[in-house]
């Protein structure tokens, strides 16, 4: 491809603004985007990111403002309109049929838009199969049912790619996925744009967009920052200007080698599960941070769900502070004072169209409620502001129904909820996924503290850097069985990686 | 970043919310939602009030008021168990088969207030029985309560041989709580009322219920937090029933006789009434108050389509459309505030 091509612009945004309601979403927002670049949108929840995507795919319809395609003002009203003009858009929210198998998944599209009166379904599995097969190992004929999360995102893509677009849209891919899978969707990312197709590419993670893309554009507030060129900026700058101020330390500073000490507050004990997890064993410290990496599938989430007796039929010892439990459910466990926090916020973490405070006080309604069972509103509200201002929770009133907030308050109201009962141990799963930069490292330092005030915190985190920058100690995950354990110098990336994926004793080809 | 959790904006607005205690928002929109339902009932008074010289009357109001007040006390269990995200389609002939238990038994010598126990009893097993195979079978409350509507009107038939059981040798201590009053003010509106605001009360300020919130909001976000959600389902889908076992025994004391096709229908009126009170079919909202309003305000338009000699084709078009629009002015109305 010549240079000249390179730098024509396909998607000229001039001006674009939308309002809802009082809450004004875009105001006068810029944005270019040029044949065969990957472009990058930055910008923290709320920042106006998303809005503009959907306008982009004709969800919504800008109150003023232009958009020209290929030099041409258009005026997309609806996604199949968008589809139309070459524009497609995978969601971070998966939106797929889960009865339905993958091949039809993917070609849903099509298959509305085909005038074949009967559905030609190998010739479905066939072409399912081809654009699978750059993807990764998944069966066309399977139920979406069956796959795993990062499985379901990798059809979602697959779907994008079938549209035949000339701008890709794709909005947090990789939240889901291994470092594996995303390095295969990088590649993919990099291969469309040699074709001349423009990905408009939208993450939080700074390490992914300064690895593939080539311009980053900075929204805040609703409104255009900067666009720079990656080669020209560092990922600071971007961050500052994310945030509109310096963020100058992304993780806290980590244990300090006298604040060490040898009391044992969790330790389980040959930990098993018939088909997810097989004798799990491991000692959580007092003051120490424990994080568990691995593969998604790996079965991280499914131990950890295991010791609170959230699922499964769980054999083995859960040894709190020298007392061997005996949980029989999650109410137990949570009664004794250990805690989970779901990975997935919206889907089992949270009460989305309930107030803070309900929220808050779900786990123990006997401690704002008199012997009797009543609820003293006083106590509840005092408790949910208490929480509140620990977790710098920024809200508009406690009535508020916890769908009004951003992810990153949303994600401080799901621990919140945790700290409501004073726990013992709180297990943290995925505790920033979806969360803009600053909330991110105001968790960080949240974890932290709990650490310092002698909570034991064990944290699952797919983001390798995360888990190295907030954890002291961590344990290595394989296909149900601890691997390996690694902490101080030892604890990088590629010692994690080789760990999760080979395995310490025997080496395989993968 | 702003590291001082108590940073003087936060507080001082913490501090108002305070006083306004959790429930404030949602408090504000019912407020909205109840008012413009008593707006409605209201005019529709007033203008009933102009258009029929019978609306107004000692009698038409009585007769208003027994109506609502016995669907009022299942609309409270369909309420309950709608917010908890369950539905019954059940109730009229739960109903109904609760008066021709508590019928055949009084019939057979039983005392009438023994046998109202027993009915009672009875149609709580019923209830039970359906959380049963909802919460343990895991099978859809809609076809679990479709198919025991169709099996309790079945034994109703079964047991009468489809002819009201007329009761005309109950005492008169029994048909006082259907048929008596307490100075003006029938027995039935006192019942309904004490049934209404014990509730009402619960289900605002009781831990017990605010697990049924927690469970219709997000079933699995409330299994996260410990909640056993399927004993809550159980519990709610048998309460439903066991009122519409004390809705029917009131019946029967007030009509002085058992029917066996008593309440077909009745369904849809209750469902219907929860729903313009603002409860929703996938759980996680309502109120008593709301849904008793929505009750009154079906009730008051049935009698008056009646007293303006509207055929009763008609009557069940206006009723539909009611509640058709009811739900699309809610929906607009959630979509502008979301």
């Amino acid at each position: 491809m010549s240079t000249d091509t390179a730098q024509e612009p396909i998607l000229q945004i001039t001006g674009l603004s939308k309002s809802f309601g009082a809450i004004r979403a875009l105001r006068g927002v810029d944005f270019e985007l040029r044949r065969g670049e990957i472009h990058a949108l930055a910008g923290e929840n709320g920042a106006g990111k998303s809005t503009l995507m959907n306008i982009i795919d004709g969800i919504f319809l800008p109150d003023s403002g232009e958009i020209r395609l290929d030099g041409q003002v258009v005026t997309i009203k609806s996604p199949a309109m968008a589809q139309k003009l070459g524009i497609g858009l995978v969601h971070q929210e998966i939106a797929l049929c889960p009865d339905v198998t993958v091949a039809e998944n993917i070609f849903m599209a099509a298959t509305n838009m085909s005038r074949a009166p009967l559905m030609d379904f190998a010739g479905l599995q066939r072409k399912a199969a081809e654009v699978l097969g750059r993807l990764g190992d998944i069966d066309p004929s399977a139920m979406v049912r069956t796959l795993s999360i990062s499985q379901q995102q990798l059809v979602e893509i697959a779907k994008a790619l079938t549209l035949d677009c000339r701008v890709l849209i794709l909005d947090e891919p990789t939240a889901a996925l291994t470092e594996r899978e995303a390095a295969i969707l990088f590649k993919i990312m990099h291969r469309l744009a040699a074709q001349g197709i423009s990905i408009i590419y939208i993450s939080h993670r700074m390490v992914e967009i300064f690895e593939n893309c080539d311009r980053v554009t900075v929204l805040r507030d609703g409104q255009f920052i900067s666009t720079l060129k990656v080669a020209d900026t560092t990922p600071r700058e971007v961050v500052s200007a994310m945030v509109g101020r310096v963020i100058d330390d992304l993780y806290p500073p980590k244990q300090r080698s006298e604040e060490r000490s040898d009391e044992i507050i969790l330790e389980v004990r040959g930990l098993t599960e018939a088909r997810r997890f097989r004798d799990v064993s491991f000692q959580l410290r007092k003051g120490e941070i424990l994080g568990l990496a691995g593969l998604i599938g790996a079965g991280r989430s499914e131990i950890v769900k295991g010791i609170c007796r959230l699922e499964g039929e769980v054999t083995g010892e859960v040894i709190l502070s020298g007392q061997t439990l005996a949980l029989e459910s999650y109410g137990d466990s949570i009664a004794q004072g250990l805690v989970y926090l779901s990975e997935d916020r919206k889907g089992d973490g949270l009460f989305l169209d309930m107030s803070i405070a309900a929220n808050v006080s779900a786990l123990r309604l006997r401690q704002i409620a008199s012997g009797a069972g009543i609820i003293d509103d006083r106590r509840e509200a005092a408790q949910a502001l208490r929480l509140g201002a620990r977790l710098n929770l920024k809200h508009g009133g406690i009535g508020q129904p916890v769908s009004h907030l951003s992810g990153g308050n949303q994600q401080k109201v799901a621990i919140a909820k945790m700290l409501s009962v004073d726990p013992k141990v709180i297990f943290l799963d995925e505790p920033t996924r979806g969360v803009d930069v600053g909330a991110k490292a105001e968790i960080h330092r949240i974890v932290r503290d709990l650490a310092r005030k002698g909570v034991g915190v064990v944290v699952i985190s797919s983001e390798l850097p995360e888990l190295i920058g907030v954890c002291d100690r961590v344990l290595v995950v394989r296909e149900g069985r601890i691997t390996g354990e690694v902490s101080g110098a030892e604890m990088t990336e590629d010692r994690i990686i080789y760990l999760a994926s080979i395995g310490s004793q025997r080496r395989q080809v993968a | 970043m702003t590291d001082d959790p108590t940073t003087p904006a936060l507080a001082e607005r913490s501090d108002q919310t305070a006083k306004r205690g959790p429930w404030s928002i949602a408090g504000r929109a019912l407020r909205m939602r109840e008012t413009g339902l008593i707006l409605i009932i209201l005019v529709l008074f007033i203008t009933m009030s102009f258009a029929s010289p019978y609306f107004l009357t000692w009698t038409n109001m009585r007769a208003m008021a027994m109506a609502f007040a016995l669907e009022g006390i299942v609309v409270v269990g369909m309420t309950i168990l709608l917010i908890s995200g369950g539905i019954d389609l059940s109730v009229g002939s739960v109903t109904a088969l609760a008066m021709v238990i508590a019928g055949l038994l009084f019939l057979n010598g039983v005392d009438p207030w023994l046998a109202s126990g027993i009915a009672i009893v009875a149609c709580t097993a019923i209830g039970a029985t359906m959380g049963f195979f909802v919460t343990k079978v895991g099978l859809h409350h809609f076809i679990v309560s479709l198919a025991v509507m169709v099996i309790a009107r079945g034994l109703c038939l079964l047991g009468t041989g489809g002819r009201p059981l007329g009761l005309f040798t109950l005492p008169e201590s029994f048909k006082f709580i259907g048929q008596g009053s307490i100075g003006v003010i029938p027995v039935v509106l006192v019942v309904f009322v004490v049934v209404v605001v014990a509730f009402d009360f619960m289900l605002r300020r009781t831990t017990m219920f605010r697990k049924v919130f927690y469970t219709g909001s997000n079933p699995r976000a409330a299994a996260y937090s410990g909640i056993r959600t399927k004993r809550v389902i159980f519990l709610t889908t048998t309460l439903c029933s066991a009122l519409c076992g004390i809705a029917g025994i009131i019946y029967m004391a007030r009509f002085g006789s058992a029917q066996p096709t008593f309440g077909i229908g009745m369904e849809l009126n209750v469902i219907a009434a929860a729903v313009i009170g603002g409860a929703s079919l996938s759980g996680g909202t309502g109120t008593i108050l709301g849904a008793i309003l929505g009750t009154i305000l079906l009730s008051v338009v049935s009698s008056s389509l009646a007293l303006l000699d509207v055929s009763v084709y008609w009557q069940d078009i206006i009723r539909g459309s009611i509640l058709l629009g009811a739900v699309t002015i809610d929906h607009y109305i959630n979509k502008r505030r979301g």
